[in-house]
């Protein structure tokens, strides 16, 4: 960032510009700042959300590790770690190199491009709409039990949402589904920074596809892979709509989330206090990723210049 | 990184290397191996693109027709009863129009506000922006779960419980917090020279910002305004908990509570998930350029 600022904007110049922050910051500290520390403050108190809030100092955040369901619940997380960051990474990285330097050169832009859009359009769905889209192709009687019914297959139908057994499994596909598309289309647009003459050069050497992928492409995508690898992540510690809309956290706890668990007692137990102290817990593991995140990003910077 | 890139990338025309390695393909001839790839990937999309097809060919099927020959055969009648039905019985009109309004005021509202943060951070450097700055991103950061209860119990007691203008007010100041974030590293990098030429000639803060800044930014604004109208859109928790009348949903939340009702058909649920893909899909047609230019600038959420 460039910090020579002229002579012209001491900070008596810089001051006239204060005015327009005002609407942005009075927004900020209201919906953002007051309602973060209320919730923080909250989690330290017993409360049903109406009446005084009765302080009880840690007592929350005791029986929280006591309680089996929130370490479900995380384990579950990352199990959406897996499901929404992993193998999206991964299977993104392979689409978009296959894309681009293979489908690319040989069929075209036009295909290549078309296909990203093919995988990219769950990504522009609301997770609700998508939520109604896959319950209903995973019903008892839904789209799935019928296909493998009509291939003989009755044996592996399933109730696939409402078996615990099952149940975190197809949840888990349904996110790897609506999340390829991003890391997907975020390492295509890494890629066309690439300099194509690496990439010829080394076929001309004889390189096979899987060597040039993992000798150029990784490397030289490393900064998109971090970034897509870490927003992911992130985006999945605090996964709510998904597991709302197929199985409500259910059967009996089997995928419940952080977020759908405190949604739980936010609004179905009223015991809000004990609502604020998992969100607190999870804000926590948030922000010190993020701020991993925000170093790790600063020292690229560095690097790069 | 992501967020320094995105804005020149989404001033600068797409780079012309692919085109020119697609002239190449000559030289790409290795037999019909190279077959197998692209009928992979074109498996891969197909299977991707299969619940959408699904729910197309049975949202305009008999519940008969789908009965008697199941959901992957094409539809042999055609009916849109199952459509005409959900609609009404959802209203939704209604839903659309919510969700018109609210995305489209948040988009409109949320730039509106990040050009204003950014135009005293970036070009006014006024005093410790730094810090500010580092607020905004922790802002972005904080999981809406633990924002939600408050700002349930605040519109609660401020009578705007139920109303859209809370939704409204609330992501707008959640998308400006990245918009301001975005915009202020742009305009970090504004080139002084412009601005102080202005000044010299006479022009007020608000005529710059007005006449000088905002038109050099409009390509990068114009990505903005369509991610904050696509992120609102599809935002399901926030709405879900302050929007709980029939006339005050969206699209989304709507969706994500029939939870079986108007839904006993199979017909129905198709047309259901149907209705909701038809307007995202619209959108990203229309806005497919606009939208993978800016993704990597949205990868910071």
């Amino acid at each position: 960032m460039a910090s020579s600022s002229s002579p012209a904007t001491g900070s008596a110049g810089s001051r006239g510009y204060l005015p327009y922050l005002i609407p942005g910051v009075i927004g900020f500290v209201v919906v953002v700042l007051i309602p973060f520390v209320m919730n923080i403050v909250v989690s330290f108190t017993r409360w049903k959300g109406i009446g005084t809030p009765k302080f009880i100092g840690f007592e929350n955040y005791q029986r929280l590790f006591q309680d089996g369901t929130f370490w479900a619940a995380f384990q579950h997380s990352v199990a959406c770690v897996i499901a929404m960051a992993l193998i999206p990474t991964a299977l993104g990285l392979f689409l978009a190199a296959v894309l681009y330097d293979y489908i690319g050169p040989r069929f075209g832009e036009r295909t290549s491009s078309g296909l990203r859009a093919a995988f990219y359009l769950p990504q522009i769905l609301p997770v609700a709409v998508a939520g109604v889209l896959w319950g209903w192709i995973l019903s008892p009687i839904g789209v799935l039990n019928q296909i493998l019914d009509s291939l003989g297959l009755h044996a592996l139908s399933q109730n696939w949402l409402g078996d615990p057994r099952t149940a975190l499994l197809s949840v888990m596909a349904v996110m790897v589904w609506l999340q390829v598309g991003y890391a997907l289309v975020v390492f295509m647009s890494g890629l066309a920074r690439v300099d194509p003459s690496l990439y010829e050069a080394a076929e001309l050497d004889g390189a096979p596809w899987l060597a040039r992928f993992w000798h150029i492409t990784i490397p030289m995508l490393k900064p998109e892979i971090f970034v897509v690898g870490l927003t992911t992540t992130i985006a999945a510690l605090k996964v709510f709509a998904p597991v709302y809309v197929l199985t409500s956290g259910g059967p009996d706890n089997a995928t419940t989330v952080p977020s759908y668990f405190a949604y739980y007692h936010f609004f179905t137990t009223n015991r809000v206090g004990y609502g604020s102290a998992i969100t607190t817990v999870q804000t926590l593991i948030t922000i010190v990723l993020g701020l991993v995140f925000l170093r790790v990003q600063a020292r690229q910077t560095e690097e790069a210049r | 990184m992501s967020v320094e890139a995105a804005p020149a990338a989404a001033a600068a025309p797409a780079l012309p290397l692919h085109s020119k390695r697609g002239d190449a393909g000559g030289r790409h001839s290795d037999g019909p191996g190279r077959y197998w790839a692209l009928a992979l990937l074109i498996v891969a999309a197909v299977l991707t693109l299969f619940p959408f097809a699904l729910a197309a060919i049975n949202a305009v099927k008999t519940p008969a027709d789908y009965g008697a020959n199941g959901p992957i055969a094409l539809p042999r009648s055609f009916d849109l009863q199952a459509l005409l039905r959900f609609w009404r019985e959802v209203d939704f009109t209604q839903k659309l129009f919510n969700s018109v309004l609210i995305s489209g005021a948040v988009a409109i509202a949320g730039v509106t506000i990040s050009m204003l943060n950014a135009y005293a951070l970036g070009i006014g450097k006024v005093r410790g922006r730094k810090v500010i700055l580092v607020i905004f991103l922790l802002g972005i950061m904080v999981p809406q779960e633990s924002l939600v209860y408050p700002l349930y119990y605040m519109a609660k007691s401020v009578g705007l419980y139920d109303t859209r203008i809370s939704v409204i007010i609330i992501f707008t100041v959640l998308q400006s917090a990245f918009g301001t974030y975005m915009l202020s590293a742009v305009l970090t990098a504004f080139p002084r020279e412009i601005i102080d030429a202005a000044e010299i000639d006479g022009a007020n803060r608000l005529q710059i910002l007005w006449h000088v800044v905002i038109p050099v930014l409009r390509p990068t604004l114009t990505v903005l305004a369509t991610f904050f109208f696509i992120w609102t859109w599809n935002e399901f928790l926030l709405p879900l908990v302050l929007l709980i009348s029939n006339d005050n949903q969206n699209v989304s939340v709507a969706m994500g509570t029939l939870h079986g009702q108007h839904t006993s058909e199979p017909t129905t649920t198709a047309a259901a998930a149907l209705l909701g893909i038809v307007p995202t899909v619209l959108f990203f047609l229309v806005f497919q350029r606009t939208l993978m230019r800016g993704v990597t600038a949205g990868a910071i959420k």
